[in-house]
């Protein structure tokens, strides 16, 4: 909303500047969004007198002015047809930007004559879309007086207000505030009521109470309605509200004045003799003001008189029954209808007229009667005719209930040490009544309706500036830090991918529902109902697609080597507990070619960050099953494994995405990837006791012994590994595979998997026969679980 | 002994002569093998007078043990030299290009790092850390926060939302990680069946929540997911003097500035009563902003005393507890603190903005050492 400084004068006496007035209304609790200030923008120009004006000697169309301005008499080129002796308009000296061109003023000869500045437009000057010639301006007005101040322009205050309160809506509402805030004295003009002359003919009834419980109305007849005064002209302008006529702009003008929406029919197309608020009814619809036909519905409140529907209850009137200059009898409307009703209606409509923000918001319930002699005031005054009793139909919503108070909890909850007196003198400032313990809000004040409420009132008067910066008490702190071990296992994951070389990113958490599908999601009850992009409409079921669209965008910017990773939630369904955190990664290795040939599968440098990082967050990686089988469709098949616990208790899951998933989210291969399940990794134990168990050294070196085993290509050489590990639990302390041949000198369909074994003897050396049985124990091992066989 | 003199001579000689091990070891096999040339003079020791074996032994082992000795000093003389002449064949250009660090690549995101500096300042002043879904219900993201149903406060939060499900209840995505206070302040709130998410507790209450949080908004400053962090005290003398120092303490330590202006000034949100917001000083001028300079004011917190009803709503005596509660966006501070210009930015994956603007894995924040 937007106000001047002269129009909050009208309620309040004050000498202070805008900046004075912005500064108590950030304090108050009003949000300045911007000031435009003419004088401030116009600063360099000012009001200059033309004394002669003669032909240009090398040019028709231009004149060489003469002209007395603050800087003294100065020679000016000028182009205007209206530039001519005795004229008083506004001068710009050198060096000075001119808004309306986009140019600043250099000394520069026009066709061979120095011009020493410029007589400027309105359109010049941004006053005016466009403009004739130079400004015209009273010959009253002395040389050197401001631009701003010459043409009767102010600074217009733009600020924002939050819904709690309707009442700012008005430029009375922000002057009680400001007065209470110690800027002046509240002078709100008082409204004498106009007795009536003759009984309204037009009867009110409300059959909806439930959307309009309260109606005030009055005719007025033998009006002369045109154009609004410039004095009204000026004000609207000023706040961004185009002029319409007289009768119209009395009802803006008592909207921004005192939040008080208004409605103005012309009283000789109103049919039937009454006008009705109801619901509206199926198939009805309205040609409202804004030369749009709404269909309404039956929760939408409607304004019907004998014709039908001809208005849209507190959000706009209708063409049919609106006022024109050739209106001579109007009728007045002032209402109070429903805040939650008015808000959906104007959702419906996609309207936000300033009478429906204020309905919204909620209007004064006793504003209705001081709103139509108000009305009936500036009418009269502007308009002439003579004025009908006041009908009222219905009855307003009442106050608030008092509210108990104590001062002291003024103390108690702000922390700010205020005397009584000065506590309920605030109270009284802001329209708050007292009666024993008791506080009753004022009529505008519905968001007041508890002592907290009356706390932040006395509090933002005495200002939050006086509050007390007080410590925050001691706390008992938990002893072992405040992370639980599930926050500390995310950070610890983070920053050892990071130390891994992957950069850390983080994507939506939604994606197009189509993607979802390819992932496993996608289900109905995880898909957004207004969704801000089509593409952004589904909960992901993982951070995959997210990570691989993001390479294919870095691909296609030519930088397609990517390692990147997000720690985020992935949704398998609307409850709290099918959230789940994924740890996912990917690498898309397309580095520079190396000179010295490491070139490995970088297959491999993934599960080995996949293996290192389950480590770092405690996850029981001895026990892990690496099961290659039945691979989900978006992981290539044959390349992919998950990373289970038990049968079912999968951790991880890693691999290469799979051609044609790349395919479908435009990004080059190959991508690998891996995922984590945090909440599946099991978390270790927490051990009162610190101390690690002591560490037993043996004595004896260990020895290795190798293995060339034959197996069916098929088998895993994990398999082997594990019935290598099992031929002895005591003495073989390790087993791992060092060479994996297929070829000449093995049968087709076998290959051959090499093994070091490592035994540690434990309380003496071994015999050359006893390491002999370890070995056949290994072969007979690896055979029977394994299907192995030495290789020839 | 002429004959032994001509034996050492010739011997050493070929000693010294002996251009690598192989011919060495055959001058040792020559002088001192089984059939060699001073094996075979001991050998005529045992035929000898004990006078004559004396004297003549004494010679010949001399002999011996002069030639083992030159033997092996030319063996190790050999050795070095044949070590030397391999590593000069094995020279590499140290030029060559290393293969990157991976330290070096990898990056932690910016908008981790800030939750993580805002958890070590959290930490230090007795905050613990409370979570919850980002999926949530109409009830713990607006009604049980004190948003009457229909209020436009509802609206000013341009909330997304989900079909209505089977039980006809009509799911959304957080617009604030306040209902994960919701879910703290409500002692009986059962634990859920995933545990990280917040369990009820009984206050005194001292906890941060933050998360992923949604709004329908796209532009430069807003994103349609962006990160909270909130703030709850819940105790039973906890009042807005405390509330303002808390803020105050944090934006100093946050941005590491000790002339950080700040302004406090009433603002209303429906869950807090009295309400407030922060603001920082700043300058933006020159396309960037910063902190604790200029004439401008940044929003930075919105904050309050925790609404009675919101208390009651959790079933907490407001007459027996009050405290406060705060909010700031994450990637908004960021943004205040490091210079991003455009917050989309920081979810378009862009590995160039992620190496500019990340974090190394070992710049973990932590109270003693600062946080930047």
């Amino acid at each position: 909303m937007k106000f001047t400084l002269s129009w909050l004068r009208e309620h309040l006496d004050t000498q202070a500047s805008v900046a004075e007035v912005v500064a108590a209304m950030t304090m108050a609790g009003l949000e300045v969004e911007h000031v435009d200030d003419p004088g401030k923008k116009l600063a360099a120009f000012t009001v200059a007198r033309i004394i002669e004006a003669v032909q240009h000697p090398n040019a028709d169309r231009l004149r060489v002015c003469q002209v007395d301005t603050v800087d003294g008499r100065k020679e000016i080129v000028c182009g205007a047809p209206n530039a001519r002796a005795g004229l008083t308009t506004i001068y710009a000296p050198l060096g000075t930007f001119i808004p309306g061109s986009g140019i600043t003023l250099e000394p520069r000869a026009v066709r061979g004559v120095i011009s020493n500045g410029m007589l400027c437009s309105a359109a010049e000057l941004q006053t005016a879309e466009e403009s004739d010639g130079i400004l015209e301006l009273d010959g009253a007005l002395a040389v050197g007086v401001p631009a701003a101040e010459a043409l009767g322009l102010e600074a217009v205050i733009d600020f924002e207000v939050t819904p709690n309160r309707p009442d700012w809506l008005g430029v009375a509402g922000i002057a009680r505030d400001l007065a209470a805030a110690g800027l002046g004295r509240l002078r709100t003009p008082a409204v004498a009521p106009t007795p009536g002359v003759f009984p309204c003919p037009i009867a009110i009834l409300l059959t909806a109470p439930q959307a309009c419980p309260a109606f005030a109305g009055r005719l007025i007849r033998g009006v002369r309605n045109g154009p609004s005064p410039t004095w009204l002209q000026q004000r609207l302008k000023a706040v961004g509200l185009r002029p319409i006529n007289a009768l119209v702009d009395v009802t803006n003008l008592i909207t921004y004045d005192r939040a008080r929406p208004l409605h103005v029919y012309d009283a000789a197309t109103v049919t039937g003799g009454f006008i009705e608020a109801r619901l509206g009814r199926d198939g009805e619809s309205v040609a409202a003001l804004d030369g749009k036909t709404y269909a309404v519905g039956a929760e939408t409140c409607v304004i019907a008189d004998g014709s039908g529907a001809i208005g849209l209850g507190g959000v706009m009137g209708g063409t049919s029954t609106g006022c024109s200059e050739a209106t001579t009898e109007v009728f007045i409307e002032s209402a109070w209808f429903d805040p939650i009703r008015t808000a959906q209606t104007g959702r419906d409509t996609g309207i936000t007229s300033d009478a429906q923000y204020r309905f919204a918001r909620g209007v004064d319930p006793e504003s209705l009667v001081p709103g139509v002699e108000l009305a009936t005031r500036l009418i009269l005054d502007l308009c002439g005719g003579e004025a009908s009793d006041v009908v009222f139909a219905g009855s307003a919503p009442g106050r608030v209930a008092p509210i108990a108070f104590d001062p002291a909890y003024v103390r108690r909850l702000s922390g700010l040490d205020l005397t009584e007196d000065r506590i309920w003198s605030i109270l009284g400032d802001l329209g708050f009544t007292r009666e024993g313990g008791m506080v009753q809000a004022p009529s505008w004040r519905p968001d007041v309706d508890g002592k907290a409420d009356l706390v932040e009132e006395v509090a933002r008067i005495a200002g939050f500036d006086a509050l007390p910066a007080e410590p925050l008490p001691e706390a008992p702190r938990a002893i072992g830090g405040v992370l639980t071990a599930r926050q500390s296992r995310i950070r610890a994951a983070r920053r050892a991918l990071a130390a891994a070389g992957y950069q850390e990113t983080i994507t939506w958490s939604f994606t197009a529902r189509s993607t979802a599908a390819l992932f496993g999601g996608g289900e109905e009850s995880l898909v957004l109902a207004n969704p801000i992009a089509a593409d952004l409409d589904c909960m992901r079921p993982s951070v995959l697609p997210g990570l691989i669209e993001a390479v294919g965008r870095n691909a296609r910017r030519g930088f397609p080597d990517c390692a990147l990773f997000e720690i985020g939630p992935v949704f398998a369904g609307d409850q709290p507990d099918d959230q789940r955190t994924a740890i996912t990664a990917v690498l898309a290795p397309h580095g520079p070619r190396r000179w010295d040939g490491t070139d490995g599968d970088d297959l491999f440098d993934l599960k080995a960050d996949l293996l290192a990082l389950l480590d770092e967050v405690g996850a029981p990686t001895a026990n892990l099953q690496v099961v290659q089988d039945g691979a989900p469709p978006w992981w290539r098949p044959g390349r992919h494994a998950r990373l289970q616990l038990g049968p079912r208790a999968a951790i991880a899951a890693f691999g290469e995405i799979h051609p044609t998933t790349l395919k479908a989210l435009d990004t080059p291969g190959p991508v690998y990837a891996f995922e984590i399940w945090l909440e599946a990794v099991p978390e270790p134990k927490k051990r009162a006791v610190k101390t690690r168990p002591a560490l037993a050294l043996s004595p004896l070196m260990p020895l290795t012994r190798d293995f060339a085993f034959v197996v069916a290509k098929a088998t895993a050489a994990g398999d082997v590994i594990r019935a290598v590990l099992s031929a002895d639990r005591v003495l073989i302390a390790g087993a791992r595979v060092f060479d994996v041949y297929e070829g000449p000198g093995v049968d087709e369909g076998f290959k051959s998997v090499a093994v070091e074994v490592t035994v540690q003897p434990r309380d003496k050396t071994l015999t050359d026969a006893e390491i002999d049985a370890v070995s056949a124990r290994i072969i007979a091992a690896a055979g029977k679980s394994a299907g192995a066989k030495l290789r020839a | 002994m002429s004959d032994l003199q001509a034996l050492e001579a010739e011997t050493l000689g070929a000693v010294a002569a002996a251009g690598d091990e192989a011919a060495l070891e055959a001058v040792r096999v020559a002088a001192l093998g089984k059939k060699g040339s001073i094996s075979a003079l001991l050998a005529t020791l045992g035929k000898m007078s004990p006078d004559e074996r004396k004297t003549a032994g004494a010679a010949i082992n001399a002999l011996k043990d002069k030639v083992s000795e030159a033997l092996g000093e030319r063996r190790t003389m050999l050795k070095e030299r044949a070590l030397e002449a391999r590593l000069a064949s094995e020279t590499v250009d140290v030029t060559l290009p290393v293969r990157e660090a991976a330290i070096d690549t990898g990056r932690i995101h910016p908008i981790s790092q800030v939750m993580d500096e805002l958890t070590a300042i959290f930490a230090d002043l007795g905050f613990s850390i409370a979570e919850g879904p980002d999926v949530e219900s109409d009830d713990y993201n607006f009604t049980r926060l004190n948003f009457p149903e229909g209020h436009p406060a509802r609206e000013m939060h341009d909330t997304f939302f989900f079909a209505p499900n089977e039980a006809g209840e009509r799911k959304l995505l957080r617009t604030h990680t306040s209902p994960v206070q919701v879910r703290t302040m409500q002692k009986t709130n059962t634990p859920p069946g995933a545990s990280w998410i917040a369990a009820g507790q009984t206050p005194p209450i001292r906890i941060i929540s933050p998360g992923r949080t949604y709004r329908m908004d796209s532009d430069a400053t807003h994103t349609p997911m962006f990160h909270q962090i909130e703030g709850l005290v819940i105790d039973r003398n906890i009042h807005m003097g405390h509330l303002k120092w808390t803020l105050d303490q944090f934006i100093a330590r946050f941005f590491e500035l000790e002339s950080v202006v700040t302004r406090f000034r009433p603002h209303h949100f429906p869950f807090t009563e009295p309400s407030a917001e922060m603001d920082v000083q700043c300058d933006t001028s020159g396309g960037e902003v910063k902190i604790g300079q200029g004439t401008e004011w940044s929003e930075i917190v919105g904050c309050g005393m925790v609404h009675p009803n919101v208390l009651r709503n959790c079933g907490i005596d407001p007459d027996e507890w009050q405290g406060f509660a705060f909010g700031f966006g994450v990637d908004r501070l960021g943004r205040l603190k490091y210079g991003m210009p455009d917050l989309r930015d920081m979810f378009a994956s862009d590995t160039r903005w992620l190496a500019h603007y990340g974090f190394s894995a070992f710049a973990a924040p932590n109270p003693a050492s600062g946080l930047s």
